[in-house]
Parts: structure tokens; sequence; C-alpha cells
């Protein structure tokens, strides 16, 4: 459904300053996917997906999306795709209705068909009560489902996301979620979104691209990053701090204080073994946890910060 | 070509209906032929019918400077919003999008012309009969030409939009008083004269004036159509290369 080679956007901001977004990213979905963009605050997800709408072009690199060459035919490409983007995307002076029924007839619907699609659209998103309403008197998350109702006018087999529930509060964000997944499970729709909340790309996607500084650093399902690249941990504290040296050196691992942190393949299948070999050397144990990864520690591990520390906007 | 119409119906609909449903703006708008009336009207009282000759294809011309170059400002906000986004992911054709943004402006702008003429013929204005329809067609297209121009120096202006706003008010009142909309240029030092025919306004106030008077093959009536289709092919064509280059 994606494949892009190489894709790369370097803005200029002043006569020499540049910004390198996007620096060759390769990417390839297949239909179907529900795919997590995961990335800190200027990473580059919305540079990347604006260009695989057709609205930036790409500085270098192609992007074939839903079949079609994003640079050569791009109007064949926004026929196939629907894209909710970062900003709201109704228009301040038109009611939600109105704006519903435009947007069909922007994607060649006949006025009585985008009537139709319209009404049904406010139906299946919880919105006919506000059909009246202008955007600016609604919700944030009422008018993030607007935004998601204009995405889908035209029933794309493939649905851009930017950031869907930043914003919102946790009943919102489920609420959006709910939609997002209904939407999946009965049009089989391909979803790309991006996000910088950890646990919604952890227990939503199917597959996470983790982008940061404009490339893909990791990719894969949100198990086999957090198995490869950070791993459960056992970690045991200990009576003083010459009793976590010793752990260390017989069972292995890092120890800070009393705090010993060991890296192993099933934590809750390693920790009584470990207990048991502390225990024969006569290190006294005072506390024992297992600790299973997150995506933020896979974060870590790669790039040295955690995402959780510049979740604010920039 | 229908694909074409279809889209410029699309998004003139959507641009018309907000003023539909809240209608004070467009009466505003019609009210504004009638002040000019009034206030030109008290200053040339007396005067013989040969200056509303002279001066309403002026009002008209300066008119279709102030309204269809305003058209960018909409624009400016749904670019601040993501309304703009939203439509360029759309398939539409981009030049009906350009077009279709600059209709309403252009259609206020007949309506408020014919409002003029309407109301000037009982003052001694006596304009041509197959003049009136050439000269409001060339309006029009004129009116296209510089919405679109509008639309580009918005997108160029945003996100803050003051560009917009240093531009089209420091380029307006040069545009209009060396175009001898208000008073003629005849009579101007030379070099203000050279100025006055760099600026394509001044063809097109010429061809206005030559139209309502009925002497239909002046050659100020050519270089008037030559100036307006350049402005609009000029606007629709930047318009087109400033939506492909994103936004
Ligand atoms: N129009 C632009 N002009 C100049 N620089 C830009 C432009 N758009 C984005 N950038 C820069 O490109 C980089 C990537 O931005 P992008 O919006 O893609 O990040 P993001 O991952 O979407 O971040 P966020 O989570 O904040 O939305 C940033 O450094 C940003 O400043
Ligand atoms: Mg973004």
């Amino acid at each position: 459904m994606i494949h892009t080679r190489g894709l790369t956007r370097v803005f200029t901001v002043r006569r020499k300053e540049k910004v390198d977004a996007v620096r060759g990213v390769d990417l390839d979905i297949e239909a179907g996917r529900l795919v997590a963009f995961l990335g800190p605050n200027g990473a580059g997800k919305s540079t990347t997906l604006r260009m695989l709408t057709t609205l930036l072009p790409p500085t270098s690199g192609s992007a074939v999306v839903a079949g079609h060459d994003v640079v050569k035919d791009p109007a064949r490409v926004r026929s196939h795709i629907g894209y909710v983007g970062q900003r709201n995307s109704a228009g301040e002076e038109h009611r939600v209705r109105d704006e519903l029924v435009s947007q069909g007839r922007c994607y060649g619907l006949r006025p009585r068909e985008a009537t139709r699609r319209a009404d049904e659209l406010l139906d299946l998103l919880d919105l006919t009560p506000l059909a009246k309403r202008l955007p600016g008197t609604l919700s944030g998350g009422q008018r993030r489902r607007l935004d998601i109702a204009l995405g889908l006018v035209h029933r794309p087999r493939l649905l851009f996301m930017d950031e869907p529930s930043t914003g919102l509060d946790p009943k919102s964000r489920a609420e959006i979620w709910q939609h997002i997944l209904r939407l999946r499970e009965t049009y089989g729709t391909t979803l790309l979104l991006t996000t910088h909340y950890l646990e919604e790309a952890d227990s939503m996607a199917e597959r996470v691209v983790i982008i940061d500084g404009g490339r893909i650093i990791a990719d894969g399902t949100a198990e086999q990053l957090k198995n490869d690249l950070a791993g459960d941990h056992v970690v045991v504290t200990t009576a003083t701090a010459q009793d976590a040296e010793k752990a260390v050196r017989v069972a292995g691992g890092t120890a800070r204080d009393t705090t010993v942190r060991l890296r192993v393949d099933r934590a809750a299948a390693a920790l009584p073994g470990h207990l048991r070999t502390l225990d024969a050397a006569g290190v006294k144990v005072t506390a024992a946890e297992t600790v299973r990864p997150t995506l933020d520690d896979v974060f870590l591990t790669l790039t040295g910060r955690s995402l959780t520390d510049d979740d604010l906007p920039a | 070509m229908t694909t074409f119409l279809r889209d410029t119906t699309t998004v003139f609909s959507r641009e018309l209906r907000p003023a539909l449903r809240n209608p004070v703006g467009l009466l505003f708008d019609m009210g504004q032929p009638l002040l000019f009336l009034f206030l030109f009207g008290t200053l040339l009282d007396g005067a013989v019918g040969s200056s509303w000759q002279w001066f309403v294809p002026g009002i008209l011309v300066m008119m279709c400077l102030t309204g269809p170059m305003g058209a960018g400002y909409g624009l400016l906000v749904e670019l601040l919003g993501g309304a703009f986004e939203r439509l360029l992911v759309t398939p539409l054709n981009r030049t009906a999008m350009l077009v279709g943004k600059c209709m309403k402006a252009t259609l206020t702008l007949l309506a408020q012309a014919v409002l003029i003429i309407l109301l000037a013929l009982p003052l001694g204005f006596e304009p041509h009969a197959v003049g009136v329809p050439a000269a409001l067609a060339q309006l029009m297209v004129f009116a296209v030409g510089l919405g679109a121009l509008s639309f580009v120096l918005a997108v160029k202006s945003a996100p803050s939009g003051t560009l917009f706003y240093v531009v089209s008010q420091s380029v307006l009142f040069p545009l209009l008083l060396l175009s001898g909309v208000l008073l003629p240029l005849e009579s101007a030092p030379g070099w203000l004269r050279v100025l006055g025919q760099l600026n394509p306004v001044t063809y097109v106030v010429a061809a206005q004036r030559a139209l309502y008077a009925g002497d239909l093959a002046d050659p100020s009536v050519l270089y008037g159509g030559i100036a307006v289709c350049v402005v609009a092919a000029v606007g629709l064509h930047l318009g087109n290369r400033a939506m492909r280059k994103g936004v």
C-alpha cells in the first residue's frame, strides 16, 4: 500500500539555514495494516505524512502510495487516500454538516449522495446532535471526531491520521480509538497514524515505526521491539551495597547502590532461579520484582533519551 | 472540463454557504455601491452627464481592486487551521479550487457593478448596450486574476499574515492612483505618466471607459483585454505553483 525509498525533505528556513526534517525514509506497508509512527516533537512524523499525502513534494527519494507515485501522479493518489491532519480540518465559518457535504462533493459525490453520506457519518461518529453547530463551538474531542468523519467521506482504503488523539482527555481518547478500531474492522482500512503516546502505539498498533531526527530508528511489532531492544529485567534490592556488588559478581547485571538490574529473557520465569543463586552465594535480598519493558525503554536504548521527557510541545 | 466546472461549483458553493446563512455581510457589500454613488454624486452635483461616464467605470475598477484583492484574507484563516490542507488532499482540480475561491468575490463584484450601473442611469450615466456586458466580462476576468494573486500572497505570508496586509495595503493605492481611476494622468509630470503606463490597471480603466462609451473598436479595448487575461493567467499559474510546492 505504501512503498518509499530514500524519502527526504529539506526545508529552507532562511537563506542559509536548512532543516533536514526527513532523511532517507524506506518504508513498506502492506494493505490492511495498522501502523503507528512514534517519535518525539520535531521527529519528522508530520512531514513524512505530508509527503505521502501529496501535500509536500519530497526533496529527493520516491514514494508510491495506493499504487501511484506521489510526485508523478498526485491526483490518483488523492482519490484513494484519506487524511486527518494534525490541525483541525473544518473551516471555522462552516456548519458541521455543511462541511461533510462539501467534502463529499470534493470527492465527486452527487449532491444527494453527499448529503446521505454526511448523515451516515454524523451518525457513525455520534455527531448528529451537533450537525448545525460551527466547529468553534465544539469540544476538542468532538472536533477531532469531525476531523475523522471528514477523512472518511469517500471510504478510503488507506487513511492517514496525524496525532488523532493528542490533547484529548483519556475518555475522549478511548472514544476516538473505539471509532478507529471499528473502522478497521468494518472496512479493513489500512491505517497509518502518528502519535507520541507510548501506550497507544504499544497497545493499538500492529507495527510500530520509531522515528527520530528524520530517520527510522526501529521498526517492528511492539513485542519484538521491546524484546529485542529493551528486554525483561529482574530487579532485586539487597541489604547493603557490598551485597549488591557480590550479586553482580555471581549472577551478572548492573548495580546502583543496593539495586541490581539483570536483563533476562522472561523475567517471571527467571526470578526464582535468580533468587536461589543469590541466596546460595550469601547475598541478602530484601525485595525483588520483574520489570517488563516499555517502548520508552526501547527509545531510551536507541537514543539515550527518554520519549516522555520531551512530551511537551516544543 | 465537466470535472473542472463541477469542482469550481463545489468550492464556490462551499464559500457561499456561510454568507447565505448569515447574509449581513452580503447586504453590507451591496450597500457599498450606494455609499460610493452618494459621495461621488454629491461631489459631482451639477456636473454634466459625461462626468458619470468617466467616473462610473473608474468606481467599478476600484471596487475590483479592493474586493477580490482582499479575497485571500479568508484563505489566510483557513491556512492557519487545517481546512485548506484538507481540501488540498482531495482530488479537486487545483485551478478550479482557485477559480471557485475567487468566485464569491467576483460575483459579489458583478452584483455591485450592476447595482451601480442601474443607480447611475437616472443620474445621467449613458452606458452602451453592447459595451456593458463586454465591460462586465472583462472586469470578471480581472477579478479572478486579482483574487488568485491575493491567494498566492496569502500562502506566501502564512502563518503570520503580516506580509499579506503590508503588501495588499501598500500596493493598492499606488496601483489606483497611477491608473487614472480617480484623477486623469494626462496632466501629470512625465515620470508619473511612464509609471502609469507600466501599470496594467491603467489599460483596464481605459478599456472600461471605452466599452461603456460604446467605442468597441478602440485599441484601448484590446489592450485592456490583454491586460486582464495576462493578470488572470499569471495569477492562476502562480496559484497552482504555490499549491504544488506545498503550503
Ligand atoms: N514548513 C516548515 N518550514 C520549516 N521547517 C519545518 C516546516 N515544517 C516542519 N519543519 C521542521 O521539520 C522538522 C520536523 O517537523 P514535523 O512537523 O514533521 O515533526 P513532527 O514529528 O510531526 O513533530 P510533532 O510531534 O511536534 O508534530 C522540525 O524540526 C520542524 O521544525
Ligand atoms: Mg506533527
